[in-house]
């Protein structure tokens, strides 16, 4: 099975409790690998289907329902109905809403729906064993490994967070999960919304609403005009959606845990709310529609070179003509690679950027050949979309008139329940008790003077984004809350990292039914090392512990 | 460069020992000087199973009295919860684990095997898979993370002072003795050195002429969404080491190691394998009736071992002013201890509560060159020979 060079060289036997010669099994290997069966992903699994590459497609619609319940991976506020549960039927459904999936079917590509990507891993430095690179996959059941020669990462964007009071309250949602429950799965349990952001993602998103029969209360826009599209913002007023522009949330109300109205309040031009015009709003919906953030998780952990470019949403990969990544035989296409508005008014801008990265892989596994693949690229042009602009001076916006309005009690990471203050302080979690007046003072202002400012650092320290949305509702609130705190750019602000499994899965998902008897034979909990954890307190009880523990493997000997 | 400053005592290496002989010292009114290429605890010291529980060391003793007072100590909140229940699934791991017990009590520690009914009564989530257990009435866990900033910022509060992102980078030698460390940041005088660096001990080592022999290997950890907490947090065993943390999540870690080269002073990348899904089979086989909780976070660190996978914790005979001190990959629970035994060999030349016999750096001087070789330490064997990655291309 293993077939590396350096195998007949080696001569001397290898630590039997080390990895090597464990290296976990892939059930299958992959020409090429699409993740993420939008515009983009199907595009390119079916260019690269049609020039004869075995293209193995994977979507991890319809998601689990107790993930979508953890707003994993996308803020769908529990407005799933119940009919989320019904898992044939969210398969039709999900299958019904993308017509073009039926044509990666007739290219021959292998389309698996409900198939979570949780790992991605390769060699490098400190990772020599793998076969090849591989992807951890899952589904509600099981997970297993599958290995690619390419890969296109086509991951989508997720929904931007942004805190105010009661935002933990069912109810609140992000545009991106409202958009997959009234598009893919027909199952938003929503009668009356209101929408924050008046952008395109936010007309859009009221306008949809409204077509799926929720009524929308009102859409809220801190910026003093509303942003988005003209025509559409006087469709939605045409049919009666009212524009709080220079409006913020002061906080959302419910006695049940659920969102029942929604509290705004006048803003000032700087951002300060003006007392008395507080209005409350009765809905059970609040749409955070305020921007979305491009998925780039998988890219991180391959190490795929991201930068920050505000106006593609963030962080995103570096890439060339071709929609190849620093690492290459990783490609992207879609909103992952960066988003702005013109993704969404422009759907071809995904899908050439699909088809793109799909001849790309294709041409470099050598099914398409040179010329014929610069012909098709000549075709399609460098799709980018129109329009891209800075963005997150407007989120800071947002954010900033949301402390103005609600304070900084509130909880910025709902999982951990630590608020805006105790990020900004660096504070212990509550659990802990009241802290001294020394720990006190180990502010966001303190850890500064001891060095650039580092977000796992203040993670580690405060807790925030180390639940298990896995920081996917609080990632970018944290990082501008630090940026404007610690006076940083946020375009400056390192990536806080991502670690596997980037799903939260359960101990028995991961379970792997497929692990080899050697694994198990060996497997110790530290190294295996016999004389390690025998008597040392003196030279001469350390001279007389058994070399070789009660049950344990023979030692290794240092013929010397 | 120029000299830009120094302290009497200069300690390479901003992990979870150095920072804790760095505070010891601080304490005892000593001038003392951290120097850490990165952030502080921010490797191995900082990401790991956080367990307090090593009484065969010969700083264990120190380290179990030591522990129920740090915070107070410190100043700062670690985490620290006593106490340790250690399970078997499988009549191999009992018996590794009764000489564990047995170790212990030679050095005057109780411990209680248990049945698994009586398992189950102290942690229900186990199941009826136990053949047995040892509940131990010492030993405890704490959160690494919490704990080393917690020595960190108490160091500061005593006076002593910490250069983060600064690399060591060489050591000047006068006759017998070191003058002072060179790094990114420029030289540093110092009257005596500790060299504590981790994986980079031994690089380190061989700047002042000491041959430490050391292998550097990657490990992993996985952690879950929190549970309600269990009636004791330090619940391990079935060849998985780890706790529940304080807010509830089961961190856990163990299984095969990968075996790495660290060749310089850079900080490797720390990914993590499909080891994850092993790991997560072993805590669900621990722990049946928690089976389902979802994994929400895997980590790996770079931890360091001698031949034999005991410390070196020495003063050099030559040069004189040097301490030498690795932990050989289990540094963390000990640190209480370990960072006050560095503090005595730098005030007065010897640990004063412990007999550090076993730790000495001598006992390696005739270890051959290619003892990893010999060991079958051997790092990557998915590598080329060029060094590069085994990369295929499509058939």
């Amino acid at each position: 099975m293993r077939d590396h060079p350096m195998e007949s060289t080696v001569e001397r036997g290898v630590d039997p409790k080390s990895i090597a010669g464990k290296a976990p099994g892939v059930e299958r290997r992959v020409p090429l690998v699409v993740v993420g069966a939008g515009a983009a992903g199907v595009a390119a699994a079916t260019e690269a289907a049609r020039a004869g590459v075995d293209v193995l497609l994977l979507d991890e619609n319809p998601i689990d329902p107790d993930m979508m319940a953890m707003d994993v991976p996308l803020h769908f506020g529990q407005r799933m109905s119940p009919s989320v549960r019904n898992r044939a039927l969210m398969v039709e459904r999900v299958v019904e809403a993308n017509p073009a999936l039926a044509e990666a079917y007739e290219a021959g590509v292998d389309v698996q729906l409900g198939t979570s990507v949780w790992g991605a891993f390769r060699n490098g430095p400190t990772v020599r064993e793998l076969e090849g690179p591989i992807l951890g996959l899952s589904s509600e059941e099981r997970s297993w490994l599958v290995g690619y020669h390419r890969l296109v990462v086509a991951a989508g964007v997720r929904d931007l967070g942004m805190a105010f009071a009661g935002w933990e309250k069912a109810g609140t949602a992000g545009a991106n999960g409202a958009h997959s429950l009234m598009t893919r799965y027909r199952a938003l349990a929503s009668r009356r919304m209101v929408v924050l952001g008046s952008g395109t993602v936010g007309l859009r998103t009221a306008a949809l609403a409204l077509e799926r029969g929720v009524e929308v209360a009102g859409v809220v826009e801190v910026s003093p005009e509303a942003r988005g599209d003209e025509t559409i913002r006087r469709a939605l007023e045409g049919q009666g959606v009212r524009f709080y522009t220079a409006h913020t949330v002061r906080e959302a109300r419910g006695g049940t845990g659920e969102v029942e109205a929604i509290v705004l309040v006048r803003l000032h031009g700087h951002l300060t709310p003006i007392g008395g015009t507080e209005t409350e709003i009765a809905c059970d919906t609040v749409c955070l529609a305020i921007g979305l953030v491009p998925n780039v998780e998988l890219l991180s952990l391959l190490g795929c070179r991201l930068r920050f470019r505000s106006e593609l949403g963030g962080f995103v990969p570096e890439i060339d003509d071709r929609m190849g990544t620093s690492v290459p035989d990783v490609f992207v296409a879609g909103d992952c690679a960066g988003f702005h508005d013109g993704m969404i008014t422009d759907a071809r801008v995904a899908r050439d950027q699909g088809r793109l990265a799909g001849i790309a892989a294709a041409e470099s596994l050598g099914a398409i050949p040179g010329g014929r693949a610069e012909a098709l690229r000549t075709e399609l042009g460098h799709p980018s979309g129109s329009g891209p602009r800075e963005v997150h001076s407007h989120w800071q916006r947002w954010l900033q008139s949301l402390i103005n309005a609600g304070g900084w009690d509130v909880y910025t990471c709902q999982c951990e329940e630590v608020t805006r203050r105790e990020l900004v302080d660096v504070q212990p979690p509550r659990y802990l008790g009241r802290q001294s007046e020394r720990m006190r003072a180990r502010t966001l202002g303190a850890l500064l003077k001891e060095g650039p400012i580092n977000p796992d650092q203040v993670k580690r320290l405060t807790r925030a984004g180390m639940g298990p949305c896995q920081g996917r509702r609080c990632r970018e609130q944290v990082a501008l809350l630090l940026a404007s705190e610690a006076n940083t750019p946020i375009g400056e602000m390192p990536l806080a990292s991502y670690r596997p499994p980037v799903r939260p899965l359960p101990l028995n998902v991961l379970w792997p039914h497929d692990e080899p008897e050697e694994t198990r034979e060996q497997w110790v909990s530290w190294f295996g090392i016999p004389t390690q954890f025998g008597p040392q307190w003196t030279q001469t009880a350390a001279a007389h512990e058994p070399t070789t523990p009660p049950g344990g493997q023979p030692p290794f000997t240092l013929d010397k | 460069m120029t000299q830009v400053g120094g302290a009497s005592v200069v300690i390479i290496g901003g992990g979870v020992t150095g920072l804790s002989a760095g505070w010891w010292l601080a304490r005892a009114g000593v001038d003392v000087l951290v120097l850490e290429k990165g952030v502080v605890g921010w490797e191995a010291s900082g990401r790991n199973g956080g367990g307090a529980t090593h009484v065969y060391s010969p700083f264990g003793l120190e380290e179990q009295r030591l522990w129920p007072q740090m915070d107070e100590l410190l100043g700062y909140p670690t985490e620290y919860q006593p106490y340790r229940i250690r399970v078997a699934l499988s009549e191999t791991q009992l018996a590794l684990y009764r000489r564990n017990a047995e170790i212990a009590a030679e050095r005057g520690f109780k411990t209680d095997l248990l049945d698994a009914k009586q398992l189950r009564e102290l942690v229900p989530i186990l199941g009826d898979n136990a053949v047995g257990g040892f509940h131990m009435h010492f030993g405890g866990h704490a959160n690494p993370q919490r704990t080393v900033q917690a020595y960190a910022w108490a160091l500061q509060d005593r006076g002593g002072r910490i250069y983060q992102h600064t690399t060591v980078t060489g050591v000047n030698t006068t006759g017998d003795r070191v003058t002072s460390v060179e790094t990114t940041r420029g030289t540093f005088g110092a009257d005596l050195v500790v060299i504590a660096a981790g994986p980079q001990t031994g690089l380190f080592a061989a700047m002042v002429g000491a041959y430490l022999p050391l292998a550097p290997a990657r490990v992993e950890m996985i952690i879950t969404e929190p549970l309600p907490p269990m009636f004791r947090g330090g619940v391990d065993g079935n060849g998985v080491y780890g706790r529940q943390t304080l807010r509830g999540n089961l961190a856990y870690g163990g299984g095969p190691h990968e075996w790495i080269d660290v060749t310089d002073m850079a900080t490797p990348e720390q990914p993590s394998t499909p080891l994850v899904r092993n790991l997560a089979r072993r805590v669900a086989e621990l722990f049946p009736g928690a089976a389902h909780l979802r994994v929400i976070r895997g980590w790996a660190g770079i931890v360091e071992n001698t031949p034999d996978g005991v410390p070196v914790v020495d003063r050099l005979a030559s040069p004189s002013n040097v301490v030498i001190a690795t932990m050989s990959s289990v540094g963390f629970g000990l640190s209480p201890a370990v960072g006050k035994g560095i503090s005595e060999l730098v005030v007065h030349g010897r640990c004063l509560f412990a007999d550090l016999g076993a730790l000495r750096l001598s006992r390696f001087a005739d270890a051959p060159p290619d003892w990893r070789e010999r060991l079958g330490w051997i790092p990557g064997l998915a590598r080329t020979r060029d060094g590069g990655l085994l990369a295929r291309t499509v058939p």
